[in-house]
């Protein structure tokens, strides 16, 4: 074909002319991942606890700390996907809440199976999480304004309905309707090891966590989920569905906010209607400490799990250590703040020459 | 090196057929508006210049046929159907891929991830599929290597590319994945004088292919060396529209920059 082009005897260089590759080494590459800086924190906080709380050592104690950070870690790995994908979800613990209450509620009032109370609330969770996504995508309302109202109406409807529906502020006890049990089993039973009793939710969390770094790394729609942070306007120029992909990650959020409800739910049988107020915020730092960029584009669902397992070790280790919990939103918040000035070294680096 | 289009050029094209055709063609952003009454016909194997001052309308034009905004009066037609793109993914599943002036890349992506972003390479249909990447990175750097471009590494954040070389993958990703048009819209403004050589090669390459092009620029030299039809835009309107064989490049240069203007400024500028 090249042939026909006139100018072609001042073609560029061959191949074999191409200047030396430098291939970046193994440790250079490992260290610019954005989950890193989690990692060495993470350690870090496991080997001060080690040293200075004498019943953090147990094995015991390590099943503690894995099912406090699951219980953060199940909605964190949403939530850095959604960051990634350049957006907020200040819903996301209020959610947690309405999934379980619903759940609750609607299999009591109806003497129903509970199943039919899970199958329920998942879609009452899925719609939550596509109104936000919809809503931000169709007016272009920035995710924070959006899930921002969406957090005050789930909150007011959680404590308004959960009074009219009961009378009081919490459901009523559900551990002896039909098909608690199985639900139980799935979403709150304890696996025992014999060196110690795992609880279910940490499978699920690293399961999650599995599957959510394959989706980023690995597949389609991850490429299209960083892209869309990264640069909306560029990613929807090339032919990524961005609204797809946004409102995508926020049901993917309200997904893992009804399966961490549930097994609230199945683990206590009986739920508070102002649970999760606040955990919204333990969420964001967890995927913010694992190297999410609050701008987009850049972060990892394996970070979140880091951020999650820091906040595990910190709230369950400050107890064994006898120290006054008080301390502990004080910890969180240098963690933060730490966490941001290392993101921020980060992205300068990658975004230098080299 | 200018193969990559002859392979990937759709084998149905026929030189003279009409490919995109725009009839009265307007644009409004809301109060503004950007384009009005443009008539353009893009035939396989022919290269449509569209020439004219900052702000002329030249990206909302072609804004149009890529998808990224749908035209507010008029028609468009592609392949002879009468068409409305609502999103550039109807316009790229038409076989029109486009470098957009802004360019359209993530900067903190790896220059592999953003030459297949879109159009990735998978292993299987199915949902979670995992990526072709090793398949990706070496047709990227390949694709990259034939247009004279040397990326210290593949895996490299497209930020940290110079300007002119972010455009280039713009361009080789355009030309990869453009099987019937092709829209280059101001492609040589950040490039040097060796790039810019290579840039309108392969618009001579594509257009010899046989696929149309629609090549933007403010660069009368460049565009008389591969331009068949010659459209100069003033404000949103059409104010020429000749054949090669209708016009010289001094009529265009004159045209271009208003005859009368550039006699004043002449005068102006005099010492
Ligand atoms: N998104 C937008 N919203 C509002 N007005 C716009 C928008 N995009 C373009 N315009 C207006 O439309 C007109 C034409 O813009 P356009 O980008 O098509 O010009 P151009 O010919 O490509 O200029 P340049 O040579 O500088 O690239 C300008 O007056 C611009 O202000
Ligand atoms: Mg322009």
């Amino acid at each position: 074909m090249s042939s026909s082009v006139a100018t072609k005897p001042s073609a560029p260089p061959p191949k074999a002319a191409a200047p030396a590759r430098t291939q970046r080494s193994v440790l250079s590459r490992v260290l610019a991942r954005p989950e890193v800086g989690a990692l060495a924190a993470a350690i870090a906080i496991f080997l001060f606890f080690y040293a200075v709380a004498e019943p953090f050592r147990t094995l015991p104690a390590f099943a503690t700390v894995l099912y406090a950070s699951s219980t953060i870690g199940i909605v964190a790995v949403g939530v850095a996907l959604l960051m990634i994908g350049g957006e907020f979800d200040l819903s996301s613990g209020v959610a947690v809440a309405t999934s379980a209450l619903a759940a609750a509620m609607i299999t009591y009032q109806f003497s129903l199976n509970m199943w039919v109370g899970v199958i329920f609330s998942l879609v009452v969770a899925l719609a939550i999480g596509f109104v936000n996504g919809y809503l931000v995508m169709r007016t272009g309302i920035p995710s924070f304004l959006i899930t921002l109202s969406t957090f005050f109406i789930l909150q007011g409807l959680n404590l308004g309905i959960t009074k009219l529906v009961t009378g009081t502020v919490a459901t009523p006890n559900a551990s002896a309707l039909d098909g608690f049990d199985s639900a139980r089993a799935i979403f709150a039973s304890d696996i025992p090891l014999g060196f110690m009793t795992l609880k279910v939710t940490v499978l699920w969390w690293f399961f999650f966590v599995a599957v959510a770094s394959w989706l980023l790394l690995r597949t389609r729609t991850g490429n299209w989920i960083t892209a869309a942070g990264g640069n909306q306007a560029s990613a929807r120029a090339v032919g990524v569905p961005v609204p797809k992909v946004k409102i995508g990650l926020f049901m993917g959020v309200a997904f893992l906010a009804w399966f961490l409800g549930m097994h609230l739910l199945f683990n206590f049988s009986s739920v508070q209607s102002g649970l999760g107020v606040g955990n919204e915020f333990i969420y964001i730092i967890a995927a913010v400490v694992g190297g999410a960029l609050l701008t987009g584009g850049y972060g990892s669902a394996v970070g979140s799990a880091f951020g999650a397992f820091i906040f595990g070790m910190t709230t369950q280790g400050i107890v064994f250590a006898g120290w006054d919990p008080n301390w502990f939103r004080t910890f969180l918040g240098v963690m933060l703040l730490l966490a941001v000035l290392v993101n921020l070294y980060v992205k300068n680096y990658a975004a230098q020459r080299k | 090196m200018t193969d990559t289009i002859a392979e990937h050029a759709a084998p149905d094209l026929k030189a003279g057929t009409p490919l995109v055709e725009m009839e009265g063609c307007g644009k409004s952003y809301g109060a503004i508006r950007a384009l009005e009454g443009v008539n353009l016909t893009v035939n396989a194997g022919e290269v449509a210049c569209v020439l004219g001052d900052n702000g002329a309308g030249k990206s909302t034009l072609i804004k149009i046929i890529s998808g990224l905004h749908p035209h507010t009066e008029g028609t468009l037609r592609v392949d002879g159907k009468e068409r409305h793109f609502s999103s550039p993914r109807e316009s790229l599943d038409a076989g029109i891929a486009t470098v957009y002036q802004d360019l359209a890349v993530v900067g903190l992506m790896e220059v592999w991830r953003n030459f297949f972003l879109g159009s990735e390479i998978r292993k299987g249909k199915y949902p979670m599929a995992p990526l072709d990447i090793k398949a990706m990175r070496e047709i990227a750097d390949a694709e990259l290597q034939k247009m004279g471009i040397f990326v210290k590494d593949i895996n490299q954040p497209i930020g940290t590319l110079s300007g002119g070389q972010r455009q280039c993958v713009a361009i080789a990703r355009a030309v990869y994945f453009g099987a019937r048009v092709l829209i280059l819209d101001e492609p040589t403004a950040a490039l040097g004088v060796k790039q810019s050589g290579v840039v309108l090669k392969y618009t001579a390459a594509a257009r010899d292919a046989g696929l149309g092009v629609v090549f933007i620029t403010h660069n009368p030299h460049h565009a008389y060396l591969v331009g068949d039809h010659f459209i100069i835009l003033k404000l949103g309107r059409r104010v020429l529209d000749k054949k090669r064989s209708e016009v010289s490049l001094e009529e265009l240069t004159t045209e271009m920059a208003g005859g009368q203007e550039l006699a004043e400024l002449s005068h102006e500028l005099k010492r």
